[in-house]
């Protein structure tokens, strides 16, 4: 990798000044990063390691009956928070289908927030990307596209984000806290990651040097605690990302939903909220012509990126109807043994 | 003795013999981290190297920008085709069909993606990895040609290593003309990857015209002597160590282009080197299995016998050499027709030359032979084993010849009653599990032929009852540090524990090549010639001594067990190995030994491992996706030297297989030829989560005409047939039969 400058900050303050700098890039726990850094995709010429920083590294239930979660949070240790596995089933359960145990061991929240799509095109720096370089062109269209976007993609770009805990975070309206120069703001989740549009390379909200703190669930969506479930669609049991991924959150009052959340993953460059499609479930019996309904809406205007992702719409509309009959379920007592897999019920094991 | 080359003497109490379920004899030394491997070496002033590799599949070098590369601190030289040692001989000359053209920087032409075009080599791998990347090469690209359409398919002149492309007998046409019911069918598979765990790692040393090399290799004395003529040295200036290897699945049967390029490093530096591939440059100079386009075409009578089978294979090898996958072998051996048809065609396309890997022919062959021998099945209206029974090869049915044994029958049966085949519903999507998901049976015939190549092995046996054997075999997982030591201690009729092996090392006698599950057999039975060459000394010793206990007994009136000499016809009468060489004034007996094929039992007999392999698979009904929830395999491979390990031999080659019909593929973009997926994280091997229950029965067989041992392969065979029987369960639970593998979830979707 290239010779870079290392700065481990401090203080917030001092992290957001270092950073601020053009060519610096946040150091975190690195699970992507570095890997991109290795294969020449990103040459950062500072890094401002974060992993020092005092108070980033809590999940702290607030009065308001929100939830902080610190920047720093490993992925293992969110999900095995007591009170974020019992209040947020669904968080649980995206973190622990992502990656490795080992991956998981590392990765950090905010990190997740910020990790890069997984289109081979990015990842191969001979190819034109204008993620990569603004105005370059994308070789991903026209190509091998499997993995590529169906919503919300533009002719510069038809990356999908890869992330599985942004999902739920989405479905639940999660914001992230950012602090900047100027001080600190919170953003809505939805309005954290942008989609391509005419600008591929600007992937979120964040100005340079901006450092997202913390990620805060905010305290009505502690309310679908008991019907929430990610379910995950892939190519291999564990240890692959999303092919299409679906949180699906309701709560039920006397036999009617009395609010639902939904997102889909896998399927655009941000996790996919769709307002109509949760309307359309608000106070409708949960039963097979509702979840269709509302899978219908959450992917109106799909279109595929190339003639190979043309089958992640119906397998998207499917997802969300099982997402959304796994949620009117019940969320289970205990984390399954493969948890978010279709298979998940099948051994009847229970995680470890 | 160097560190790396252990001698391995452990073992587990006072069973040693063949036939005891052993744990590995090297484990402890793997699992506290006290094994070394080849990456492992550091001898003082070591540098390392980095690839610096092609971004184009097609076209030249026309620049690299040397110049940031040697200001990036750090680096010490980058070696360019301007600069490389000069070679004693061109590295595309072909003197033998197991010579591959290699790229050694001898010319700025670029014929495959990951081509390696320069070498980096710095204080640090951090400082030569960047280093490569500041070359930041410049190119003249020609568009490649990729996959089987890239160009007309012609006749290659061999197959394999030089087998025929086309063979057979009868009339095709006129069979299935006769045939009560047909089918046609195309099958693809795609280029796969080796992806053994260590990657090809090469520690090299000059000390004038000696060169010490610290590799991974299953086939040391190929890999001395391609050195030995690339370099214009002497075989005996070359010591390459290889004690253990993690994994090879063929890539490492054939020194590779990066291993050598690691050997011209250190002697332009004129400082040790070492040169680990990165995961990304596996992907290219180290060989793959080619895609498959099989066509075959069945037809059967009204009982269900075949009346022809066609199997028709197009394949590809690369622009600049010549390796064309012999899918069709497993048509030669495994149903019985009076007509047979297996012809090969190629094309050429800008990849690197595909290789050996992982039962090279057998496993996509199979795959295909018995998807289509399970829908022919289907057109009978026949259960698929008893279809299977019912064209069951009483003699190889490509040449006549009996089998030396065949104990398929006993592996069908053994495994049907164990997997539960006898409850499975003719047609298809009728089964579910509690939970809703759709399940489904499928079987495979496996096969694979029982090889032999030539070895030599070096023992002795000394007055305190202990032994050593000696052989430059190697252990690539598969447990050769264990079987060996079993087939030695009871060569020598001593507890194993009295047994030290010495191996790894091409200062050894040459222990073959450990590849085409061969190696128990080749490496085993010089093992067994050694001893018994020892043993026969030691007994003519005491049979001609008339002080001993044994005198007159003859040579082959005596046995040797338990550190003793014992008399075949009284058991009573025995005597020492120390009481023996005692009264001759020896310390110790030496005696080498050799193995290669007989010529005339290869000639009468035709000589393959069988097995039966049942997979039962869960499809989502609607989200596509599969799992296999169990595998059975039963499988009839001869003589079983150690039974734990031919499980696990049977498990890792059936885990191959359900990568084979699940997983595994190499993305590439067919406008460019670059790799899309290369890397562990998007090449897709099964995970745990993927590895269903599994279980190998080890069916019984003699094989009285094999071996001097009665032993065959075991390393690939679970390959074959495992992927055809998953891709049958696949149809089974969801009428759909997916015939481009590997089989994804959107193929099932509906």
């Amino acid at each position: 990798m290239n010779l870079f400058a290392y700065t481990r900050a401090a203080s917030i303050a001092e992290a957001v000044t270092a950073a601020a700098e053009p060519g610096a890039a946040y150091l975190a726990a690195g699970t992507n990063l570095l890997d991109l850094m290795k294969g020449g995709i990103a040459t950062p010429s500072r890094l401002v390691d974060i992993t020092r920083l005092p108070g980033l590294d809590a999940v702290e239930p607030q009065p308001d009956g929100s939830t902080r979660i610190g920047a720093l949070v490993r992925n293992s240790d969110l999900a095995r928070n007591a009170h974020v596995a019992k209040t947020y089933p669904m968080v649980a359960e995206a973190l622990l289908a992502g990656a490795s145990a080992q991956l998981r061991n590392a990765a950090t929240t905010a990190g997740n927030l910020l990790q890069r799509t997984r289109c081979a095109y990015f990842y191969d720096p001979a190819s034109p990307c204008n993620k990569r370089e603004p105005g370059a062109g994308c070789q991903a269209i026209g190509g091998a596209t499997r993995i590529h976007a169906v919503l919300g993609w533009s002719e510069h770009c038809i990356a999908t984000h890869p992330s599985d805990l942004c999902v739920p975070l989405a479905a639940l309206g999660a914001q992230v806290e950012i602090a900047e120069a100027g001080g600190r703001r919170t953003v809505p989740i939805g309005d954290f990651h942008r989609l391509p549009s005419d600008h591929p390379e600007r992937e979120t909200v964040l100005e340079p040097g901006a450092l997202v703190t913390a990620v805060i669930l905010p305290p009505e969506a502690a309310a679908f605690s008991g019907h929430a479930r990610y379910l995950k669609v892939r190519d291999r049991t564990s240890y692959a990302f999303a092919t299409v991924s679906a949180a699906a959150a309701l709560t039920l009052e006397n036999g009617r939903i009395g609010a639902a959340r939904l997102a889909l993953g896998g399927v655009a460059l941000k996790p996919w909220r769709v307002a109509e499609a949760e309307d359309a479930l608000t106070g409708a019996t949960p039963d097979a012509e509702a979840f269709s309904k509302a899978a219908a809406a959450l992917v109106a205007g799909a279109k595929p990126s190339g003639p190979e992702n043309a089958f992640k719409i119906e397998l998207a509309r499917r997802t969300v109807v099982r997402a959304l009959t796994l949620a009117q379920a019940g969320t289970p007592a205990r984390m399954p043994a493969l948890p978010a897999s279709p298979f998940s019920h099948a051994a009847g094991a229970l995680h470890a | 003795m160097p560190e790396t080359a252990p001698r391995i003497r452990q073992g587990a109490g006072n069973v040693g013999s063949i036939g005891a379920p052993l744990t590995r004899r090297e484990g402890p030394l793997k699992v506290t981290g006290r094994a070394l491997f080849a990456a492992d070496t550091l001898p003082p002033g070591l540098l390392h190297a980095a690839l610096c590799t092609a971004r184009i599949a097609r076209g030249r070098v026309t620049g690299l920008d040397v110049a940031a590369a040697e200001r990036h601190p750090g680096v010490v030289a980058v070696m360019t085709p301007d600069n490389a040692p000069t070679l004693a001989k061109d590295p595309d000359a072909k003197d033998g069909p197991f010579t591959f053209r290699l790229d050694l920087l001898q010319n700025a032409s670029v014929r495959y993606a990951n081509q390696p075009i320069a070498v980096v080599i710095a204080e640090t791998l951090e400082a030569a990895t960047e280093g490569a990347r500041l070359l930041a090469p410049r190119y003249e690209t020609e568009t490649p040609r990729i996959g089987l359409d890239a160009e007309a398919p012609f006749t290659p002149p061999g197959i394999g290593i030089g087998q025929p492309p086309d063979e057979g007998h009868g009339d095709v046409e006129a069979g299935l003309a006769d045939a009560a019911a047909r089918i046609e069918a195309v099958y693809e598979t795609p280029a796969q990857y080796h992806n053994a765990m260590e990657p090809h790692a090469a520690v090299a040393e000059w000390d004038g015209d000696r060169l010490t090399l610290h590799t991974p290799s299953q086939g040391l004395t190929a890999a001395v002597g391609r050195l030995a003529g690339l370099f214009g040295i002497p075989p005996k200036n070359i010591r390459i160590e290889s004690p253990y290897l993690g994994g090879g699945f063929g890539s490492k049967g054939a020194i590779s282009g990066p291993q050598v390029l690691a050997c011209m490093a250190a002697r332009l530096v004129g400082r040790p080197v070492k040169l680990v591939a990165r995961r990304e440059n596996m992907y290219g100079p180290m060989g793959h299995r080619a895609e498959t386009r099989q066509t075959l075409r069945l037809g059967a009578d009204a009982d269900g016998k075949l009346t022809a089978l066609d199997h028709h294979t197009l394949t590809a090898s690369s622009r600049f050499d010549d390796f064309f996958e012999p899918a069709g072998g497993v048509s030669h051996t495994l149903y019985a027709t009076p007509n047979l048809s297996v012809r090969h065609r190629g094309v050429r396309v800008d990849t690197g030359t595909p290789l050996f890997m992982r039962a090279p022919g057998e496993a996509t062959g199979s795959a295909a032979l018995e998807s289509a021998i399970d829908e022919m099945a289907i057109a009978c209206g026949m259960d698929p084993l008893e279809f299977r029974l019912v064209n069951y090869a009483e003699v190889e049915p490509i040449s006549g010849r009996p089998f030396s044994s065949k104990a398929l029958r006993a592996c069908y049966a053994q495994g049907a009653a164990r997997f539960g085949w006898e409850k499975r519903p003719l047609q298809p999507r009728q089964m579910r599990d509690a939970d809703g998901l759709l399940v489904g049976w499928g079987v495979g015939t496996a096969t694979f032929p029982a090889l032999m190549f030539e070895a030599e092995a070096r023992a002795e046996l000394r007055a305190d009852g202990t032994g050593t054997v000696v052989i430059g075999a190697q252990d690539m997982g598969q447990g050769a540090w264990t079987a060996l030591a079993q087939i030695a201690a009871d060569g020598l009729g001593i507890d194993i524990a009295q047994l030290t092996v010495e191996m790894g090392s091409s200062t050894q006698p040459s222990g073959g090549i450990a590849g085409g599950s061969a190696h128990t057999a080749t490496a085993g039975g010089a093992v067994h010639a050694a001893a018994q060459a020892v043993i026969a000394e030691l007994a003519q010793i005491a049979t001609t001594d008339s002080a001993s206990p044994l005198y007159g007994a003859g040579n082959a009136g005596v046995i040797a067990r338990a550190g003793r000499l014992i008399r075949r016809d009284d058991e009573s009468r025995s005597e020492s190995v120390g009481e023996i060489l005692a009264r001759a004034g020896r310390d110790r007996i030496t005696g080498t030994g050799k193995a290669s094929a007989d010529p005339a039992a290869q000639k009468s007999y035709a000589m393959h491992a069988h097995g039966a392999v049942f997979a039962e698979v869960k499809v989502d009904p609607d989200l596509g996706q599969i799992r296999v929830s169990r595998l059975v395999g039963a499988f009839a491979a001869g003589r079983v030297i150690n039974p734990r390990l031919v499980q696990s031999q049977y498990f890792g080659g059936m885990i191959w297989g359900l990568s084979f019909a699940l997983h595994e593929h190499a993305a590439l973009d067919p406008r460019t030829g670059r790799f899309l997926n290369d890397n562990l994280g998007e090449y897709h091997v099964p995970v745990n989560a993927d590895t269903p229950a599994m279980e190998a029965i080890l069916v019984h067989e003699d094989d009285p005409h094999v071996n001097a041992l009665g032993v065959k392969g075991v390393g690939e065979i679970g390959i074959t047939g495992t992927a055809g029987a998953i891709a049958n369960a696949v149809w089974h639970a969801t009428g759909v039969r997916v015939r481009e593998l590997p089989i994804t979830l959107d193929r099932l979707l509906g």
